[in-house]
């Protein structure tokens, strides 16, 4: 269930987040940009209402843009806590029905996190009763709090079979394999996870203290010329840009190590993921194709434009296809282990007679 | 479970904690009021620019720099602890794959142990007025997880030359 479910998680946290980078993200900076404009314009004609207004529709935009990044977020992440949850279970000395109750909570968190922070920005705080909090916010609220509550819950199992002295295993480890698929995810799993660490403390050497110096020159750019109409454009543009810049570099840096986390979270559910050796193989290809994909063409997006960013959206699909593809095989397995219960009486039976 | 196991998941777990309760009391105790401070500052720089008011605009966008300066790094040293612990967890569980002797390993976990603690330790330093000594710390640690990944991919494409 949580190997299902947590590969679920993280496929439908990425389609989520494939949506939102296609119809949400561009139109967000595009409007973004216009307020900031709106606010330099309101500065040259003196207005401080319009300033103070303008503010408000950025701050709108940046909680419409951030709640939706942040379910994107917390929905792949539930998915990957999910999975590191399954590998543990066999160390968890709880009765089988309480560790399904667990699993159960779990997801159901995983998902009501998401939606919760989704909601945030449309419902605001329309029928709360507390001034700042709103209905989705104590929805996502509560949604962590289970989440707490079924690791401490788990964490309370892993201790009692510690206490235990460690006598017996309380589920049977899936077999460790060393298939190439699962040698394939491990080691392309840990260079991606390498090649993102090198690339984050590139960005941090050599771009983000530029970056921030920058921000504040065009601000002061904004500010110092507000009689001048058409230097505020090319300095909006400029601040449009800078955001653009900071906004890929990043990405490509979270995307590249994310993926790689999920690559070696991934070879230790393959034993599970009931497949042939080729279609497995092919899916692992897919992944691994994906997950170098996407973060390279969202470098190059700002070089290439929409056809980069086109490209990226498909690494992140091909991605989101193989997941697909191995939440099939896990489908698949479930369904062998049912049949294989539902024969075992009835083999029992006949040998009795 | 070998000593190189041990040093990557127990010590994971620790961070992970030590990262989450960070990011807890950053949480409710600072986030709420330095994103308000921040937005505060940049609307006020523009609506004392309005008012012609100079030298308030300068200040609140100097106050605007300073505040973001350290929402940044906040955030990155608990996003931070908290990913390379649990980078740590994951590879703990097959760590004995990693095709070095035992020596080899222990010392690759330690070293990824060490930079794991110091590299966002350093970024927190940058915040307390220490910005040199916090980016050598922050440059020695990042470097010294970036070393340790490398060994161990290089061991798991051993392991599987092998």
């Amino acid at each position: 269930m949580l190997v299902f479910g947590g590969i679920a998680l993280i496929a439908a946290g990425m389609l989520f987040g494939d949506i939102f980078a296609v119809f949400v993200l561009h139109q967000n900076g595009g409007q973004s940009g216009e307020a900031l404009l709106a606010a330099a314009h309101a500065v040259a004609a003196q207005d401080v209402p319009a300033v103070n207004a303008a503010f408000v529709r950025v701050g709108n935009l940046l909680e419409d843009r951030g709640t939706k990044v942040d379910a994107h977020v917390h929905m792949i992440d539930a998915g990957y806590l999910a999975l590191l949850l399954a590998l543990v279970q066999p160390y968890v000395a709880l009765s089988a029905p309480r560790k399904k109750f667990l699993a159960k909570l779990f997801l159901a968190g995983g998902l009501l996190l998401p939606v919760g922070i989704f909601l945030i920005h449309y419902v605001g705080l329309a029928y709360s009763p507390f001034p700042v909090i709103g209905w989705a916010s104590i929805l996502a609220d509560s949604a962590g709090a289970l989440l707490i509550v079924v690791l401490l819950a788990e964490g309370w199992g892993f201790w009692n079979y510690v206490r235990s002295k460690h006598s017996s295993l309380v589920e049977p480890e899936p077999p460790k394999d060393r298939t190439w698929e699962r040698r394939a995810l491990l080691s392309g799993g840990t260079v991606l996870m390498l090649l993102g660490f090198v690339y984050g403390a590139w960005y941090a050497g050599v771009n983000l203290y530029e970056h921030e110096n920058r921000e504040m020159l065009i601000l002061k750019d904004l500010l110092d010329q507000p009689a001048g109409a058409g230097g505020l454009t090319s300095s909006v543009n400029a601040y449009g840009r800078l955001q653009a810049e900071k906004a890929v570099q990043i990405a490509a840096h979270s995307h590249i190590i994310e993926f790689g986390l999920l690559a070696i979270l991934l070879a230790f559910v393959q034993p599970l993921v009931f497949l042939s050796a080729r279609w497995k193989r092919i899916w692992v290809g897919v992944m691994l194709a994906g997950s170098v994909i996407l973060p390279v063409f969202v470098l190059l997006e700002l070089k290439l434009g929409l056809l980069a960013g086109g490209i990226a959206d498909i690494g992140g699909l091909m991605v989101i296809v193989a997941l697909v593809g191995m939440l099939v095989g896990v489908v698949r397995q479930t369904g062998s282990l049912d049949a294989e219960v539902g024969r075992t009486p009835r083999k029992a039976l006949g040998s009795a007679q | 479970m070998s000593q190189a196991r041990k040093v990557l998941i127990i010590g994971g777990l620790v961070l992970a904690a030590v990262g989450m309760l960070y990011g807890l009391h950053y949480a409710v105790f600072v986030e709420h009021q330095t994103l308000d401070r921040m937005g505060g500052a940049l609307s006020n720089a523009f609506a004392h620019a309005a008012e012609h008011r100079w030298d308030e605009s300068q200040h609140a966008l100097t106050a605007y720099r300073e505040t973001k300066y350290d929402y940044v790094r906040q955030v990155d040293v608990h996003s931070h602890w908290i990913g390379l612990a649990m980078l740590m967890i994951v590879l703990g569980v097959v760590f004995d794959e990693v095709a070095f002797s035992e020596r080899g390993r222990f010392a690759i976990a330690l070293a990824m142990l060490a930079g794991s603690i110091v590299f966002p330790l350093g970024v927190i330093l940058q915040t307390a007025r220490m910005a040199p000594l916090g980016s050598a710390l922050a440059i020695a640690g990042s470097g010294l997880v970036i070393v340790a990944v490398g060994a161990t991919a290089v061991g798991f494409v051993k392991g599987n030359a092998t």
